[in-house]
């Protein structure tokens, strides 16, 4: 099976996918690619409209709007990604440990998730930057402490779907090795869930992150993040609302990347949904034929 | 040679401190013969795949031991190669990932005494089971129900096993299919001399194909019987079955 030339059909996956790409490689090379200095006060410039020199206008304080639109790149979207690769990994490791082996190893590695669980997310995340104090480290730490139970829980739930299989008994009963079973049977059929959380976790987590600088507990002025922009844009909300809507779409515009992408790679990796696709897509080119 | 000795598993239902325990197998002994085609035939709920599940190594009896050639097939040592199944549901009994050759060539690379690369291993495999050349790439959702039988036979006699464990391996199939598959498996025996533990609620099918007949009932071996004295069974439950069979 050929993710790639799968993927490579799917115009709207592939649009995400590029998007994606593009965001994340401005975010890096953002020195490079901004125009100006994020956090350079220029007072003469306050709530400037759009110029040929500052495409998106200026901020309260006369900051170049894209720059800073750029650079927030770095912490909305870069370090959301970092903290779902680690959550994601310690919740997969300890879902597959527990979905596949089950017994006390699951009961203990559930209880502990329960234990996790039982606590709101937000409020979780507020107690621990409360105790860690403000600052992006102990977001980082809250987040990964909140989110890596939600994970094991789905992806546990979802191995054990999949190892009551027949596939998965034969593999057991012809003596395959577990590692090599799980590699090569569970975790493909699994990965189309995981992309699926993985997906919706990411535009909530940009949308957490956004919502805990806008509550002044994350990224800390005069630093540049999506939901700070959105937070310092709510004083003149009604008299400038431009300057919301730069980060407001950026936002959109990633969470919605982030989810068809998810939707193109489960449809590409699954040779039954890819089949229905393309046969969707056939008989979609045949009526227009007629 | 196969031989279970004593097995007796039970489970648990309900929560700490209230917990019932429910008895599925009760000192079940027998032995397969290198070669020897054995049924296991009884109602569901008989604990028919409970015995299936030990066999092949997923669960561990309470009590008792299966061994394999002396050794216990609870190591995966010494299963691999050495046994195989063909279960039920052939809608679950393919990886959905996996193509046709895929499936196949996975059960060839255990065995240890072949060239696994070569194309002809997988092409006379589906040659013997009544499938052509065209079927390797296919996926399981492209086949039909007895294509993906034959498919799971073909896997499953590709790492040439001693022993093929079929856990109700016809009853999902049409009655025309269930034929074709017997006539298939009666002649893969004939090719390969596999030994098969042939778990079926159809004792005309087990007839067909068994040399010996396990009548098994809530978890016990009512009797062992030779299929050519299958006329002379001595259990009431046996010779019920029996009678239904002949009514049908």
């Amino acid at each position: 099976m050929n993710i790639w030339s799968n993927l490579r059909h799917d115009r709207i996956g592939m649009l995400s996918l590029v998007t994606v790409i593009a965001v994340i490689v401005i975010g890096i090379c953002a020195p490079i690619i901004a125009p100006h200095d994020p956090l350079t006060v220029n007072m003469s410039l306050r709530y400037n409209g759009s110029t040929w020199s500052y495409w998106l206008g200026n901020d309260q304080l006369g900051r170049c709007i894209l720059s800073r639109l750029i650079y927030g790149i770095r912490p909305s979207i870069l370090l959301v990604l970092w903290i779902l690769l680690i959550s994601i990994g310690i919740g997969t490791a300890l879902g597959f440990i527990a979905g596949y082996f089950k017994s006390k190893v699951d009961a203990w590695i559930m209880r502990i998730c329960d234990i996790m669980l039982s606590f709101p997310g937000y409020v979780m995340t507020l107690a621990i930057v409360g105790i860690l104090g403000v600052g992006l480290e102990n977001i980082v730490i809250a987040f990964i402490l909140t989110k890596w139970a939600w994970f094991a829980r789905v992806i546990r739930t979802s191995v054990m779907q999949y190892t009551e299989l027949d596939y998965i008994r034969f593999a057991k009963a012809s003596g395959i090795s577990n590692w090599h079973i799980i590699r090569r049977h569970v975790v493909p059929v699994t990965f189309a869930d995981l992309t699926v959380i993985a997906s919706s976790s990411i535009g909530s987590m940009i949308l957490q992150i956004s919502g805990f600088s806008f509550l002044g507990l994350g990224i800390q002025a005069p630093h540049a993040e999506w939901g700070m922009m959105l937070n310092e844009a709510r004083e003149v909300m009604f008299t400038r609302p431009e300057m919301m809507l730069a980060p407001g779409i950026a936002i959109i515009i990633m969470v919605s990347a982030f989810n068809f992408l998810a939707d193109a790679l489960q449809v590409a990796l699954d040779p039954r949904l890819h089949q229905s696709a393309s046969t969707y897509t056939s008989s979609k080119k045949w009526q227009v034929r007629i | 040679m196969l031989q279970i000795e004593n097995i007796t598993k039970s489970y648990h239902n309900g929560i700490i401190g209230w917990k019932k325990k429910h008895q599925v197998l009760h000192g079940v002994s027998f032995a397969c013969e290198a070669g020897e085609s054995l049924g296991i035939i009884g109602e569901s709920g008989s604990g028919k795949s409970t015995l299936v599940r030990m066999i092949l190594g997923i669960e561990r009896p309470d009590q008792g031991q299966i061994f394999l050639h002396g050794k216990s097939v609870e190591y995966r040592s010494t299963r691999r190669g050495q046994i195989s199944a063909v279960f039920q549901d052939y809608t679950s009994s393919i990886n959905p990932f996996f193509t046709v050759e895929r499936a196949i060539m996975e059960s060839v690379h255990l065995r240890t005494n072949i060239d696994s690369n070569s194309i002809y291993v997988l092409d006379s495999l589906l040659e013997q089971v009544g499938l052509n050349a065209s079927f390797k790439k296919r996926y399981p959702h492209e086949l039909s129900g007895g294509e993906a039988q034959r498919v799971c036979i073909a896997r499953a006699i590709a790492c040439r096993p001693q022993y093929l464990i079929l856990d109700e391996a016809i009853s999902s199939l049409d009655v025309s299919i269930q034929v074709q598959v017997l006539q298939l498996l009666k002649e893969l025996k004939n090719i390969y001399n596999m030994g098969y533990v042939f778990i079926t609620h159809d004792i005309q099918a087990a007839a067909y194909i068994c040399d010996r007949i396990i009548i098994f009932r809530q978890g016990q071996i009512e009797e062992i019987i030779n299929t050519d004295q299958l006329s002379q069974v001595q259990s009431d439950y046996g010779r019920t079955l029996l009678a239904t069979s002949i009514v049908l």
